[in-house]
């Protein structure tokens, strides 16, 4: 997409006592760059806030005010045996849902791409219903199965959860991927012999693997971070956000927001690296 | 086999749907209607009456998450309309990197951002201590508790789900359209609001779709920013399954609330098509 670039067009010397209308697009230009940037530190600010705060030395229950900079936080994560309890329970719950979900929403992301068939529709409003619905309404529905069928909620109900609302998620970005898909390659491949199996295997799936990739990616940060669902199907198991939650009542601790940086500064890294590959593929 | 491919790549995830998604509403509003408490278990008694009690009794609630809603998504449109525009048109060869930093702060958990604004607007934290103690601001003064603090931090963690939309309709506005326009005398002005905003209308209505839902739904940012003033219908269902677990009325209030939205979002997708809103929702 090319775009005009007003401000690299050279600037007519307008007479004095008018003003150059080029001259009044680059100062409206000027305040929109500065307003997003606004909004950009807006919605940064909380996120310093919890970074340097973990670096606080704070005498109490209550740090919300800047008490001087230690890094004994850092060294006391296991002052809180059920808050490092809670953060592998939300890493297992991510890793398993995030598998299970990246398979089938693969398998659906390449029916819907590639066929056309009876059932397609209802299985798009499905799709789009599980995006829409608002988490609590999941949350609670899923909790009423539970409760009406007698099943025990804890670990296995809520990699159910996590499964359900990021599978749609998965399978639509799969789908955009085998729809740019160029199909004569398979068809040369199966001209020259190749199986369906190997086909698929050695000609499809790398083809759509970065669209794969980013589903999966996409799964596991919505399942690290999901509190609402995890709240309603977890019975006595704790994750990381509600162990936050949890701790709002009586202060939370640095530690929190030292995990929450180091979960941070990981989620940046991957989403860094992912969007530097993306662009080199393209 | 090969007319089967389909049903077969679709089965496990279509089936699981089906049996997590479909089927639970069900069961949600069998539970509505069912009458016991915990300890002795509960009776289906098809008692429907639990739908008026509910509904006289947290009606303030609904009407109050809808306010709450409404008035966080238009400030929300607001905010979005203007940045989205500037990254669609100006951003040029730097478009996925502001789409990424509007995008990064997802990897903090939503509870801990919405606790991070809870230590920063303190009555004593580090936007009011200081001006207190200048004297700028009266002892008393507080933002937690407040609507002004409920409203905030919901448009604050919901705003990126206004900016992608509006992102990516303006995205696919040809800029040729715009110049034929100019080259056809409209006024700046004019071309923005007879060709710009029409087009990136969808945009907005997906944008509002979701935002609205789940800001109408959300009870976070009521428990930790708000106070007892400011509860939603989120935090009732929550306390009522999960505390006091009364489960009937806490069904029926979700199934409400949910019915609700249903037809909204119906007849949102209807006048938009749902492929678009779809799209426009895994960007």
């Amino acid at each position: 997409m090319s775009t005009i670039d007003v401000t690299k067009a050279p600037v007519a010397d307008a007479p004095a006592g008018r003003r150059s209308p080029r001259r009044g697009r680059r100062l409206g230009d000027r305040l929109l760059f500065g307003y997003v940037w606004l909004i950009l530190a807006w919605l940064f600010l909380p996120i310093v806030v919890m970074i340097v705060f973990g670096f606080n030395d704070t005498q109490s229950k209550s740090n919300v005010t800047w008490q001087g900079f230690t890094l004994q936080w850092w060294g006391r994560l296991d002052e809180y045996p059920q808050l490092l309890e809670a953060v592998f329970n939300s890493l297992k719950i991510a890793v398993l849902s995030t598998v299970i979900t990246t398979v089938i929403g693969t398998l659906m992301g390449l029916a819907l791409g590639r066929y056309r068939f009876r059932g397609q529709g209802s299985t798009n409003l499905v799709m789009f219903a599980a995006i829409a619905s608002p988490e609590l309404v999941m949350g609670a529905s899923l909790l009423s199965l539970f409760i009406s069928v007698g099943v025990q909620t804890g670990f296995a109900t809520v990699v159910v959860a996590h499964v359900l609302f990021s599978l749609s998620f998965v399978a639509i970005t799969v789908r955009a991927r085998v729809i740019g898909l160029d199909r004569s390659i398979e068809e040369a491949a199966r001209d020259l012999g190749a199986s369906t199996w190997t086909t698929f295997w050695r000609i499809t799936f790398p083809m759509i693997l970065p669209g794969v990739v980013s589903g999966a990616l996409l799964a596991f940060a919505l399942s690290i971070d999901d509190f609402v669902i995890t709240q309603f199907t977890s019975g006595a198991v704790q994750t990381f956000p509600l162990w936050i939650w949890g701790a709002t009542r009586i202060g939370v601790p640095p530690q929190v927001n030292v995990i929450g940086t180091l979960i941070f500064a990981v989620g940046v890294a991957i989403a860094v690296v992912n969007t530097v590959t993306a662009r080199r593929r393209t | 086999m090969k007319r089967l491919a389909p049903y077969l790549l679709i089965l496990p995830g279509g089936l699981w749907l089906a049996i997590f998604l479909v089927v639970p509403m069900v069961f949600m509003a069998s539970v509505s209607t069912q009458e016991g408490n915990v300890v002795d278990g509960f009776v289906q008694t098809f008692n429907f009456a639990v739908y008026g009690d509910a509904l006289s009794q947290y009606q303030t609630q609904f009407l109050r998450s809808a306010g709450y809603g409404l008035a966080a998504t238009v400030i929300s449109i607001a905010l979005a309309y203007p940045m989205a525009y500037w990254i669609a048109f100006k951003g040029g060869s730097r478009k996925s990197t502001y789409l990424l930093l509007v995008l990064l702060p997802f990897f903090v958990s939503f509870v801990l951002r919405t606790v991070s604004w809870k230590f920063l607007l303190a009555d004593d934290g580090m936007l009011l201590g200081p001006l207190k103690s200048a004297g700028l601001l009266p002892e008393g003064f507080h933002v937690l508790q407040t609507t002004s603090a409920v409203i905030g931090g919901l448009v604050y963690n919901y705003l990126p789900f206004m900016i992608l939309p509006i992102y990516v309709a303006l995205e696919r506005v040809d800029p040729k359209v715009v110049e034929a326009a100019q080259d056809l005398y409209a006024a700046k002005r004019e071309a923005f609001t007879k060709i710009v905003l029409p087009l990136s209308l969808p945009g907005v209505f997906a944008g509002v779709l979701m935002t609205f839902v789940p800001m109408t739904a959300d009870y976070v940012n009521a428990a930790i920013l708000g106070g007892p003033e400011n509860t939603m219908i989120g935090n009732i269902i929550q306390l009522e399954y999960l505390v006091n677990n009364d489960y009937p009325t806490a069904a029926a209030l979700s199934f409400t609330l949910m019915a609700a939205m249903l037809v909204g979002i119906f007849a949102y997708a209807k006048a938009l098509g749902t492929e678009n809103v779809l799209e426009a929702a895994a960007r």
